[in-house]
């Protein structure tokens, strides 16, 4: 990109929230199309061809519906906390390169970057509960905190086992290191750590976690807790909840996509491009979705003895066998 | 027949009307109903088998069934109302967020059904005697053809068109 500065970066900065405000809308329509798919029913069909125009009815919806701060909430948290929950999103695609030159900002610290605003997600939803006072709410606040912390360790684990590999936190680079085949993408390099695929595993278990996809939606546990986090969130202040979880879900996957699927990398060894990265992130979140409507929500203990007692010690192991490994070939 | 009447029932609409924009929101809210996760009788169980694959609500964007009341547009009203629930819908209700409708399926929602003789001191005699009913769906219980024909009937109220062709009884 040869434009002047500025220009170049309202471009992204406009460019980025289209990318968002698209794919937040009309995930939702892949999660209700894939769900009637999934449960052998159709899916959204009236609102226009194959339901494409039903994102925007529930957006049209959602804009016209009464919203209310109820008497007793802390009123400013209840007003910030979807903003706080929508914008590290975006500032998590500031870092992601799309392309070999299509990323905002080049920083060299953009895997460190995309952990630390990843992670203020937690405080966004602990505080919409928080602000609500109420019962179902504030129970699953607690939740959430100790739902993400227990799920933040293994994944900086398996971040730190990929750091060692690559000895870089520039994403830019860590994809250029994954050029050729597809045998040259992290999730093959067997020979730097044979449990490799088991550490994305890990990973991508710990990104539906982190990002309260169902079979971990402990924040919105509805069978339980009315609407959790949420129960009293109403019209558009509800809808940047449900537009942030899809938010979270692309960063994700993009996360995913660079660190193990080699980002825009082709697998083929030719034409390397965004429509590369974009079929795996694509792909990646289709998984999201199928793994949504074929597991049942996890009991809260059980999600727990998961990280504590599976995910942390087997990341913690393949973190030694990695450095091990290095030191040895 | 359900009357035609402006979908936001404010006192303002009498007065300024925005023609299109008043349209394009009652097209916005007809394809997007998410009901109330809530029942009360047998009703649901053919409430939720509307939802299932052989019926299934969601080609009308109504799948959707927020546990949260702030969240639902719709209440369905499925199964007998009795004078200790009574309080529990009555507060549902008002907990949700304008503009809201409500759906009465099933006998016992529209007049009591079975449970009205002389004497009686348990049930209240149709869910309109709380508060106001968009749509009566008679059947004991309806079939969820039936509740889906109750969400085309609300849909007309909004939007003023039938989405498809009324079919005559045989």
């Amino acid at each position: 990109m040869n434009l002047p500065e500025p220009y170049r970066l309202l471009i992204f900065l406009a460019g980025t929230l289209a990318f968002v405000g698209f794919h937040a809308a009309y995930l939702v329509w892949v999660e209700r199309k894939g769900a009637g798919r999934f449960q052998r029913r159709p899916g959204p069909t009236e609102a226009g061809y194959a339901g494409l125009l039903q994102p925007i009815a529930d957006a049209l919806k959602l804009l016209s519906k009464q919203v209310i701060v109820p008497p007793t909430s802390d009123a400013v948290l209840f007003r910030a906390a979807p903003m706080m929950v929508m914008a590290p999103a975006l500032m998590c695609l500031a870092v992601i390169p799309f392309g070999e030159t299509l990323v905002a900002r080049k920083v060299n610290f953009g895997l460190v970057m995309v952990f630390a605003f990843g992670s203020i997600n937690v405080m966004a939803i602990m505080l919409s509960g928080w602000a609500s006072r109420n019962k179902y709410a504030i129970i699953s606040a607690a939740r959430i905190v100790s739902q993400n912390v227990a799920y933040e360790i293994p994944m900086l684990l398996v971040a730190i086992t990929l750091l060692m590999m690559m000895g870089t936190m520039d994403l830019q680079e860590i994809v250029r290191k994954q050029a050729g085949w597809f045998w040259n993408w992290n999730l093959f390099q067997l020979a730097a750590n044979p449990l490799m695929p088991v550490t994305f595993l890990i990973f991508y278990i710990c990104m539906l976690a982190e990002t309260n996809r169902a079979p971990f939606d402990m924040a919105e546990a509805e069978s339980e807790l009315v609407a959790g986090a949420f129960t009293e969130y109403a019209g558009m202040g509800f809808g940047v909840f449900f537009m942030a979880e899809y938010a979270n879900v692309v960063v994700g996957c993009s996360l995913a996509t660079i660190l193990f699927l080699g980002g825009w990398q082709s697998p083929i060894g030719w034409l390397p491009g965004p429509w590369w990265f974009l079929a795996k992130m694509y792909f990646l979140i289709f998984c999201v979705v199928w793994v949504r409507w074929t597991f049942p929500r996890t009991q809260f203990y059980g999600l727990l003895n998961l990280s504590w007692k599976i995910l942390i010690p087997v990341s913690l192991f393949t973190l030694v066998l990695t450095s091990v490994m290095l030191k040895l070939f | 027949m359900v009357s035609q009447e402006p979908t936001c029932s404010s006192d303002l609409s009498q007065v300024v009307r925005f023609a299109k924009l008043d349209e394009l929101l009652a097209l916005g809210r007809a394809n997007s109903l998410w009901p109330l996760t809530f029942g009360l009788a047998c009703c649901a169980i053919e409430m939720m088998a509307a939802g299932a694959s052989r019926f299934d609500i969601s080609r009308f964007g109504a799948e959707v069934f927020r546990p949260s009341p702030r969240q639902a547009d719709v209440m369905i009203v499925a199964g007998t109302i009795n004078k200790k629930m009574a309080p529990a819908v009555k507060t549902l209700y008002d907990q949700m967020l304008e503009p809201k409708w409500v759906i009465a399926m099933g006998n016992c929602a529209i007049s009591g059904g079975p449970f009205v003789f002389p004497g009686q001191y348990a049930v209240i005699e149709g869910v309109d005697k709380l508060f106001p009913v968009d749509v009566f769906i008679p059947g004991c219980p309806p079939r969820p053809e039936a509740l889906i024909e109750g969400i085309l009937e609300l849909e007309e109220k909004l939007t003023g068109k039938r989405r498809w062709p009324r079919v005559k009884p045989e």
